[in-house]
């Protein structure tokens, strides 16, 4: 059914999808205010906008997983109001997520006939499933082995099956949340060739992205998102990259940049041939030595797991390696993670919610963690928590934390006041070393400037950090030395004052 | 799939030749007699059930703890009922209880979100005492012989398989072709004729169901849409919701089959394993079900291979002592075998351990002739232990067991 | 908004009461079924059980469960659950009477040798729990409810093989009597000073101050104290526990034994105030009433006291129901359909404080 549509007929312009005037609102956050888009059938079209611009939020909704506050949604000229996906699928609307929704324990067969399985009786048709996804596989060269645990694919295939999946429910509008993120330029290669060979039958594609380049290269209209709001509504044969990133950014927005150079002589840190080998031979991070001085930012770079987070892991005394670390000159190999911190040493973790908050706790109780063994929070071994709420609110004055006061649950503030929380608590401790995993993901553009104002003003005053980022403009801004990280060793290194966002691209993925 | 079945012929036929050997050496021919091996099967039922039912349960991402109190809300059940109305309505009024208590372990983890593992326990203590309070209510009311003692009920007639184990089809009594090799005594070739003797005899039709119930699990779990659908729930609620999956409903239904089943196996506790109910009658064997759900990772055949292990313990106390004088040898040879695997792995703290427990074992097993009755009871929970000591390490529960779940993925 | 206000305190408060209210309509529906009615038995209860002797009865019923729940509050705190507390009491009981009747120390030492018994002997039966779960990742669910059952046969056969004698002029089955030394004096004395006068049902138990005693160290320690912050922090966040600095194999191991330890002493408050020997009638059963008493008192201090106290008082007054001929076991239902809806409501609050400050603090933002 799917591959034999007339391409004559898809030339009759029809507008696919019509998005009116969408508004959001999330506690603490206006999500969308105001995001217009249209897009015709047998298009690429992208969606474009900063971090936190409401891109995510408002594709949300059209798959049926939020409901709008306000605003209509046309689909093939009806108006429709999904509840849930299930109302989305049926109107031929299919969505490949930024991160992956797929059972690792399952097939790649069971993931994508999930929710709809060919049946036989009281059995799953597993061969006419396997046929018609072969047949998809062919015709789209989308290559899977259906019999595979997802478990043991990599990032390319996985997104792969993510993409099965929405056809094989007979999506005929496809929505794509920032495919890119974690592919190599091969994978893209193939990616975006699927994307052409979609178009062509016909399809409506939406591409989410806030890769400029890769907009231009694949998309034919492009929304503009800002602020919750759209911008903009272009062709791309008619713009360039600069003005989109003018229109997306507006003139306000603060860039992520360090001024002058404020190392100093001492060495705040050192890793000497460190590795973290793994049983099957294949090790996770790979002797790595770097030194770094007071007062400078180190920047990694690196395609996601290929050995950042156990980079950090080892750093923090969170997993065991082989090697040296020094830290302010003393070896430190053998201190927990306690006496770490203890030591000076300051982590912003990558997922907060996971690794640094109690969610239902109250700030005042989070102001502790990590932080639980000095002052002010104790006084001899019992906790001080007069001292702890006053700490807290300072924290929070400081840090532009909005939230009504400390004893506000961490669960009820914004992933950015979270964030901010975050930085300033290790902060306080006015660590020699902050090591700063994606520190302004998932954080809305105001609270990203803030944080970034804060490690600026820390690294003037001498403080040393290793700065972790899948954001390259973070990266090149933030840092004084770049290195990238590929299959757990360090591969290159960089001067972030003459590299751009394409050289470090390139050089993260290995291609030279 | 090949070399899983002839791997797992290997080590049972290796199992039952230790065995032959430790009853040629203690003399102990209880180890492997017929009615050892049919008390097994017997008592394996009440917690393959269990078993089955926390599979469903975990499957779709509930932990189930309460299985023990549906066990006793079935028990219960089984016992009322069934001295009222017959050993059939028994079972069912036994199913219906135990998916009663689940219902509220349901509503109170799915609907409301509370922990997994205190509705669980809750719903034990909950259920403990309702059934304490309605015998109580009944023994006043003068129908029920004591406080905590059901009228008795009437039998489930048996059957066994033909022409090997004496079966009566239509009347006719086949030929019982391994007993008398069973009572040869012979090494190793007597064992496994009054194993599987034991196995194919005297067979409850209930038992029949119940095993039945074990590829009917796997049936529905691996090979129909409502179990894919199941199971999505358990691994990853939020793709199966995106997908637009009932996650909601999938995990209702878990939970009250899982409650269904356990509430099955107490009823068969009063039922077929004996012929009343009896207050503390399911003793623990809702925590050993879950324990043969472990040893089985999570799925149908290893829960049957747990819950014969687990059984099997739990037979041998209501046999000849000198039988479990016997176990504790095979104990001691277990422990070796792990003391030599653990240093070949250069672990020396835990082959130590074990080393030390197997020497414990062994003074044991010579300074004492036979064990006491109360110590005899202790059996299958020193096998639960054991055995989960050892088996604990390469779990693979569904990803988002245990995990609360709520629609849009909220807190 | 600065401190909790009025608000989260009406809301802290809606919890108990939405269960109290359902547990009632539940109680009410079961004595309904016995044909009798439900006034009648609230109001037996009630008169029979604010008399002055049942309230002192009361306070002994309360006194071992909220020791055996702190025992229980500990690990739930941390995230663990230790279900086998019964064992574990009733093994520090068993041993501690056995041998300090074995010896004889000046008074306070010989009750301190006593209480290091129990606690010993509970402990390390919490320890093999421990261990399996530290090294070998068993399921502390599985592993001390087996333990459990272990300790109850132990129990039993160390007591009638060896433990036991029969005592002079009746056919009872008990260890020696404990000496003078070894036992607490019983509190009437005091309350006499306070106005209370003696009542024949007996005095009020010594090892209630050390309840008492108990409960303010718990909460001490867990509210106020690094080592406390550490366990909550492992419950309430097990890897941001760890990645702060917490040694999570340690804090298990840790709060099992502790609490094995505690639990071995919530067996003597009957032995050492009344029996002053192990005997046959010891009571079964609390370490399993003291898991709902935590739970409903969410493992907080003052609110395992309160429970204690109110499953003691329905345990004490349902025994006034028999006179009219209404069954005891009723104290059963009532316990349970409070627990039940007690575990719902505080979970139904706790989403609900979270939606009610993520409202405030949209107005804030918005402001």
């Amino acid at each position: 059914m799917l591959l034999t549509i007339n391409s004559k007929e898809s030339k009759k312009v029809s507008v696919a999808v019509e998005l009116r005037h969408i508004s959001k609102r999330f506690p603490g956050v206006i999500a969308n205010k105001d995001v217009s888009m249209k897009v015709e059938t047998g298009t690429v079209h992208a969606l474009v906008g900063e971090n936190g611009a409401g891109k995510s939020t408002v594709m949300k909704i059209l798959y049926g997983m939020q409901r709008p506050d306000g605003g209509e949604i046309l689909v093939n000229g009806q108006s429709v109001n999904f509840k849930n996906p299930n109302d989305a699928i049926e109107a031929n609307i299919g969505m490949v997520h930024q991160h992956f929704m797929l059972a690792d324990n399952f097939t790649v067969l069971e993931n994508i006939i999930l929710g709809a399985e060919p049946k036989q009786g009281m059995t799953i048709d597993f061969t006419a499933a396997r046929k018609k996804v072969a047949d998809m596989s062919a015709a789209y060269g989308l290559d899977v082995d259906p019999d595979v645990l997802v478990e043991e694919l990599g990032v390319g295939q996985r997104q792969r099956v993510e993409i099965l999946k929405v056809l094989y429910r007979g999506a005929r509008i496809l929505i794509f949340d920032e495919p890119t993120a974690v592919l190599v330029p091969q994978e893209v290669d193939d990616l975006f060739n699927a994307l052409k060979g979609l178009r062509a039958e016909g399809m409506a594609i939406i591409f989410i992205s806030h890769k400029l380049d890769e907009v231009l290269r694949v998309a034919d209209d492009v929304t503009v998102v800002r602020a919750g709001s759209t911008v903009a509504e272009v062709k791309s044969k008619d713009v360039t990259a600069k003005q989109l990133a003018e229109l997306m950014v507006g003139s306000e927005l603060p860039q992520p940049t360090t001024h002058g150079d404020t190392r100093r002589p001492e060495v705040t840190l050192s890793l000497k041939d460190v590795s973290v080998p793994t049983k099957s031979g294949r090790d996770l991070i790979s002797h790595i030595s770097f030194d770094l001085r007071a007062g400078e930012v180190i920047g990694i770079a690196g395609v996601e797991g290929n050995g950042q987070a156990e980079l950090v892991e080892a750093i923090m005394g969170l997993r065991d390696y082989t090697g040296e670390i020094e830290f302010k000159g003393e070896n430190i190999d053998h201190y927990t993670v306690a006496h770490r911190h203890d030591a000076g040493i300051g982590l912003i973790p990558e997922d907060r919610q996971r690794q640094a908050l109690m969610m239902a706790s109250p700030l005042w109780e989070n102001r502790i963690l990590g932080h639980q063994r000095s002052k002010p929070v104790m006084r001899g071994f019992v906790l001080d928590k007069k001292a702890t709420i006053a700490d807290t609110r300072v924290i929070m004055d400081e840090f532009d934390v909005r939230a009504p006061g400390p004893h506000t649950l961490a669960a009820a503030l914004s992933g950015g006041n979270q964030q901010k929380f975050i930085v300033g608590r290790e902060m306080s401790k006015a660590p020699a070393l902050l090591v700063a995993s994606h520190p302004t993901r998932g954080v809305d553009v105001g609270a990203q400037a803030a944080i970034w104002e804060e490690l600026r003003r820390a690294r003037e005053k001498g403080m040393a950090v290793v700065l972790i980022s899948a954001d390259l403009e973070e990266l090149i801004g933030m840092s004084d030395r770049l290195l990238v990280m590929l299959r757990g060793a360090i591969t290159a290194e960089l001067n972030p004052k003459k590299t751009t966002p394409e050289q470090l691209g390139s050089a993260m993925t290995g291609a030279q | 799939m090949k070399n899983k079945a002839t791997k797992l012929l290997i080590n049972a036929t290796l199992l039952i030749l230790v065995v032959s050997i430790i009853r040629l050496i203690t003399g102990a021919n209880d180890l492997t007699s017929v009615g050892t091996a049919s008390a097994a099967l017997l008592l394996s039922v009440p917690i393959v059930l269990a078993g089955l039912g926390g599979l469903f349960s975990e499957r779709s991402g509930v932990v189930n703890i309460g299985l023990e109190g549906m066990m006793i809300l079935g028990a219960w059940a089984g016992g009322f009922i069934g001295s009222k109305h017959g050993p059939w309505l028994g079972l069912a009024a036994a199913i219906f209880f135990g998916a009663v208590g689940a219902l509220v372990h349901a509503i109170a983890t799915i609907t409301f979100g509370v922990d997994h593992v205190v509705s669980g326990v809750a719903i034990n203590i909950i259920a403990a005492g309702l059934v304490r309070y309605l015998s109580t209510i009944l023994y006043q009311g003068g129908s029920w012989p004591g406080p905590s003692q059901s009228p008795d009920i009437g039998p489930i007639s048996n059957n066994a398989l033909p022409v090997l184990s004496g079966g009566t089809y239509f009347g006719w009594k086949s030929p019982d072709i391994l007993t008398p090799i069973a009572e040869k005594h012979w090494f190793f070739i007597s064992d496994v004729a009054s194993i599987i003797r034991g196995l194919t005899g005297d067979l409850s039709y209930v038992t029949v169901i119940a095993v039945a119930i074990v590829p009917i699990s796997f049936f529905i779990l691996w090979k129909t849409s409502f179990g894919l659908r199941l199971r999505s729930a358990g691994e990853a609620p939020i793709a199966a919701e995106s997908l637009g999956v009932n996650v909601y409903k999938m995990k209702y239904a878990g939970v009250l089959i899982s409650g269904g089943l356990a509430g099955l196996g107490g009823g068969f506790l009063a039922i077929v394993a004996a012929n009343h109910y009896q207050e503390n009658q399911v003793a623990g064997r809702g925590y050993i079900g879950l324990a043969a759900l472990l040893f089985g990772n999570y799925r149908p055949g290893g829960i049957l291979m747990g819950a014969g292990l687990f059984g099997f313990a739990d037979a041998l106390q209501l046999r000849d002592s000198a039988a479990i004088h016997a176990l504790i040898l095979l104990i001691v040879v277990i422990l070796a075998y792990l003391v030599y695997r653990d240093v070949r792995k250069g672990k020396y703290l835990s082959a130590s351990i074990s080393g030390l427990m197997s020497a414990g074992f062994m003074w044991f097993y010579l300074a004492v002739d036979a064990l006491p009755g109360q110590l005899v009871t202790m059996t299958p929970y020193i096998a639960t232990l054991l055995v989960m000591s050892l088996a604990s390490q390469r779990l693979r529960m569904p990803a988002a067991d245990g995990i609360p779940y709520r629609r849009g993925g909220l807190r | 908004m600065k401190k909790p206000s009025i608000s989260q305190f009406l809301l802290a408060l809606a919890a108990p009461v939405v269960a109290a209210a359902v547990s009632i309509v539940i109680s009410s529906l079961a004595v309904l079924a016995s044909k009798k009615s439900p006034v009648e038995a609230y109001k037996t209860m009630w008169e029979f059980g604010t008399q002055a002797g049942s309230l002192l009865e009361v306070l002994n019923t309360a006194t071992p469960y909220y020791i055996a729940a702190i025992a229980i509050a500990i690990t739930f705190r941390a995230g663990l659950f230790n279900i086998g507390v019964e064992g574990q009491l009733r093994l520090g009981a068993l041993f501690s009477s056995y041998f300090a009747a074995k010896f004889v120390l000046p008074p306070v030492l010989h009750v301190i040798a006593l209480f290091l018994i129990a606690m010993t002997v509970g402990g390390l039966w919490a320890a093999i729990a421990a261990y399996l779960k530290v090294k070998r990742g068993v399921s502390e669910v599985i592993s001390t409810i087996m333990l459990n059952s272990l300790a109850v046969g132990m129990t039993s056969f160390l007591f009638s093989q060896y433990f036991a004698e029969i005592t002079e002029g009746s056919n009872n089955l008990t260890t020696k009597t404990l000496p003078a030394s070894a036992q607490i004096p019983d509190l009437m004395p005091l309350l006499n000073k306070l106005g209370v006068e003696d009542q024949p049902g007996g005095g009020v138990y010594g090892m209630l101050l050390i309840a008492i005693a108990l409960g303010i160290a718990f909460w001490f320690i867990v509210n106020r104290t690094r080592f406390g912050f550490e366990l909550r922090a492992s419950g309430a966040n097990p890897i941001a526990a760890r990645v702060s600095g917490v040694n999570s194999k340690k804090m298990t191991f840790i709060a099992l034994v502790a609490s094995g330890a505690i639990a071995g002493l919530s067996g003597l408050p009957t032995i050492l105030g009344d029996t002053h020997s192990y005997t046959m009638g010891f009571r079964s059963g609390i370490g399993f009433s003291a898991i709902a008493v935590a739970l409903l008192g969410r493992n907080g201090a003052i609110g395992m006291a309160f429970s204690a106290l109110l499953f003691g008082f329905l345990e004490v007054s349902s025994r006034a129901l028999e006179l009219i001929d209404i069954a005891p076991e009723t104290y059963v239902i009532m316990q349970g359909s409070i627990l039940l809806s007690s575990v719902i409501a505080y979970e139904v609050v706790r989403r609900y404080k979270i939606t009610l400050q993520s409202k405030e603090l949209a107005k804030v933002v918005a402001a």
